[in-house]
């Protein structure tokens, strides 16, 4: 630990007996970040704050919120009626959910775009897989607390799921319901989890965080750093960049939640729970959207639910599945393509699972589903065989310099 | 204190679910479709970013409300307090709630019937869902506090319902207790046409046609969806004029930091 020269007595002399002085001076203050980070790498932070305000409102709407099938849904009313600003603090938190899934989703292509989730950094991406599912259960069962009638008509449909796996199928249902049909004991437990789940998010960010500064933060060239000729300390080029970038987020997401509070969420979910009245669609938010669609394009429930939860899974293994050394798809022709047609094929099925189960669209779910496998499963370890990467810079500092040079690339490789 | 039915535990609900659930896993479920419904687009003086309520139109709109609607639709999450919002005095709200009464316990502990007071929540037409139900000839007239921000649409949908009964193609039966509306879903609903030519009289000396009727009544009731649009409006232009303000400075403030390194 560099050794970090305090002024202040008091801060020096809690330093010498606990160094988390120094300890932020070395992680905020002089860390070393690549000099060529472009604006894509404004949406780590984002993602972290988009976090703690969730936690923050959601702790103060928990104040006021109850967990009963007969009062969840008028408390939330109270809350947006009579609480002093609560309906603010509702409408942060139900939109926030919604832009933390939109920073994060961009994080993610992000990650994959410039092959972020690469040696030596795989177990910094696995641990941000896991927090994208962690993500999902805690906005899900977030969703259902309202009680409305997408909350209750969403819960009984994907906790139904469920009921596909052989023979402990149902009695897993009712273990997670704590009953027989998605009722109040599903409802108090529902919000006990939405309530430490985000806690156990934090615990993971963490050590995202950790893994991310053990090596630093990869680059849009993709290759490593060689040396403090190709670095800035974190303040005050990135704090003011990250400023700079917060401030762009927060006007997008203030106009969101003070002009188009409702925008992304579903009419019917102000409509109380009932249980004897099946909404006409029934579909989740749109950052299930995806996932909703390769569910529904298997014919079969359970061959649905495995290729679901499949394609989450199949993000844990791809730093094994791509076979390149390149990082970055500056680099990679043949990559770059196949990303943009991953990234439409995604938007494809978030479109698809919004529409109606039938005709045209089960097919184009069908072949969206199985592109999203092949890009995966079949193109990542085969690509490197048949592409050809253009030459890697020699370092950060010197990109177009001696870019041509193609015995760069080469030492690059040999390194690995 | 509480009398909504519960019924969670229903046997015939959990066998309907798993119905519904079945056809649903089978991609087999049709999703109403056919001819898409689309209703007349009104200029509100509530929409856009710095729309506001019309507040004599909103009063029309409450008398609509408490002289046509309010024998079958409940307002239960308004209190009779919340009239202040559009424009009523303390006095004017205390004999508006007085017209009703509830139930209350007197000191000997029996339940017995006050006047309502600003304090309390609209008082619903009926004490449960089953009472409306058998009134009504099985069919629900909804609680309209969250109509608005419950349909898809809803001021347009409001107003284009209520001012939608048009008489009924030949070929189209209407069974008992039904009737036709052109903006409805299926066509037919339960509530029979409630909107007619000077259907009631406005103290303000406003032609009562249906569509105006249908309009004041809209207003008030998008008010009663979101009674904080009001503040919510205003407060969001000061808060994005405050982000802006930030944000063209950080932009300065980054350009500045980062110029000796760029131009290295």
């Amino acid at each position: 630990m560099s050794k970090a020269k305090f002024k202040n007595p008091v801060v020096k002399w809690i330093d010498h007996r606990l160094p988390i002085f120094s300890f932020m001076d070395h992680e905020l203050n002089h860390y070393p970040t690549p000099k060529n980070l472009n604006y894509f790498w404004n949406f780590g932070s984002l993602a972290g704050i988009a976090l703690v305000t969730m936690i923050i409102t959601g702790i103060v709407l928990s104040m006021n919120y109850t967990a009963h099938v007969d009062y969840a849904f008028d408390s939330v009313e109270r809350i947006m009626r009579d609480v002093n600003h609560g309906w603010l603090i509702r409408y942060i938190h139900m939109n926030g959910a919604s832009f933390f899934f939109i920073v994060v989703y961009i994080h993610i292509f992000r990650g994959l775009y410039y092959g972020s989730y690469k040696a030596p950094r795989e177990l910094l991406w696995i641990l941000g897989v896991l927090i994208l599912l962690l993500m999902m259960a805690t906005a899900f069962m977030g969703y259902v607390l309202p009680w409305g009638q997408m909350s209750f008509w969403g819960a009984t449909v994907i906790t139904n799921l469920f009921s596909a796996i052989p023979l402990v199928g149902e009695s897993i249902v009712t273990w997670l319901w704590g009953g027989f049909s998605v009722d109040n004991s599903t409802l108090n437990r529902f919000f006990s989890l939405h309530f430490v789940l985000p806690f156990v998010i934090v615990g993971v960010v963490i050590l995202h965080l950790v893994a991310l500064h053990r090596f630093g933060s990869n680059n849009p060239i993709g290759i490593d750093v060689k040396g403090t000729q190709d670095t800035l300390p974190f303040n005050p080029y990135y704090t003011i960049k990250d400023l700079f970038g917060l401030g762009v987020f927060l006007t997008i997401f203030a106009a969101a939640v003070f002009f188009f509070p409702n925008f992304m969420g579903h009419p019917d979910n102000y409509i109380e729970a009932n249980p004897m009245v099946t909404p006409a669609h029934i579909v989740p938010e749109w950052y299930f959207l995806p996932f909703y669609a390769i569910l529904r394009a298997i014919p079969d429930k359970l061959g649905g639910v495995l290729f679901m939860f499949g394609s989450i899974a199949v993000l844990f293994v791809i730093p094994w599945l791509d076979r390149s050394s390149v990082r970055s798809s500056q680099f990679r022709p043949i990559f770059k393509i196949f990303f943009w047609i991953l990234l439409a094929d995604c938007v494809l099925l978030g479109y698809l699972g919004a529409m109606p189960a039938e005709g045209i669209y089960v097919i184009l779910s069908r072949i969206a589903t199985a592109y999203y496998f092949f890009h995966f499963l079949i193109l990542f370890p085969l690509l490197p065989y048949i592409e050809k990467t253009k030459p890697l810079p020699i370092s950060i500092s010197e990109p177009v310099l001696s870019g041509s040079s193609p015995a760069s690339a080469f030492a690059f490789r040999e390194k690995k | 204190m509480n009398a909504k039915p519960y019924c969670f535990k229903n046997k015939r609900f959990i066998i309907q679910s798993c119905t519904i659930l079945s056809l649903f896993f089978s991609s087999q479920v049709c999703f109403a479709a056919g001819d898409k419904i689309t209703y007349p687009k009104l200029d509100w003086s509530f929409s856009g970013i710095t729309g506001t309520f019309d507040r004599s139109s909103q009063q029309r709109g409450l008398q609509v409300y408490k002289e046509v609607c309010a024998g079958c639709h409940g307002l239960r999450l308004l209190a009779y307090r919340n009239l202040k919002a559009i424009g009523y005095n303390d006095n004017e709200i205390k004999a508006f709630a007085s017209e009703n009464s509830v139930n209350t316990l007197n000191d000997e502990g029996e339940v017995v019937e006050r006047e309502a007071r600003p304090s309390d929540k609209f008082v619903s037409p009926y004490p449960n869902e089953q009472a409306a139900r058998v009134a009504n000839g099985g069919a629900y007239p909804p609680d309209l506090s969250l109509i608005v921000k419950a349909r898809s649409d809803g001021a347009n949908y409001l107003h284009a319902l209520l001012t939608g009964y048009v008489d009924a193609p030949d070929e189209k039966k209407i069974p008992d207790g039904m009737y036709y509306n052109k903006y409805y879903p299926g066509k037919l609903i339960g509530m029979p046409q409630p909107l007619y030519e000077d259907g009631v009289e406005y103290a303000d000396g406003t032609k009562a046609t249906p569509d105006q009727m249908a309009k004041d009544v809209t207003a008030f009731l998008a008010w009663a969806a979101e009674p904080e649009m009001e503040d919510r409006k205003r407060l969001g232009i000061s808060v994005i004029l405050f982000l802006l303000v930030l944000t063209i400075l950080s932009y300065f403030t980054m350009k500045q930091i980062w110029a000796p390194i760029k131009n290295r």
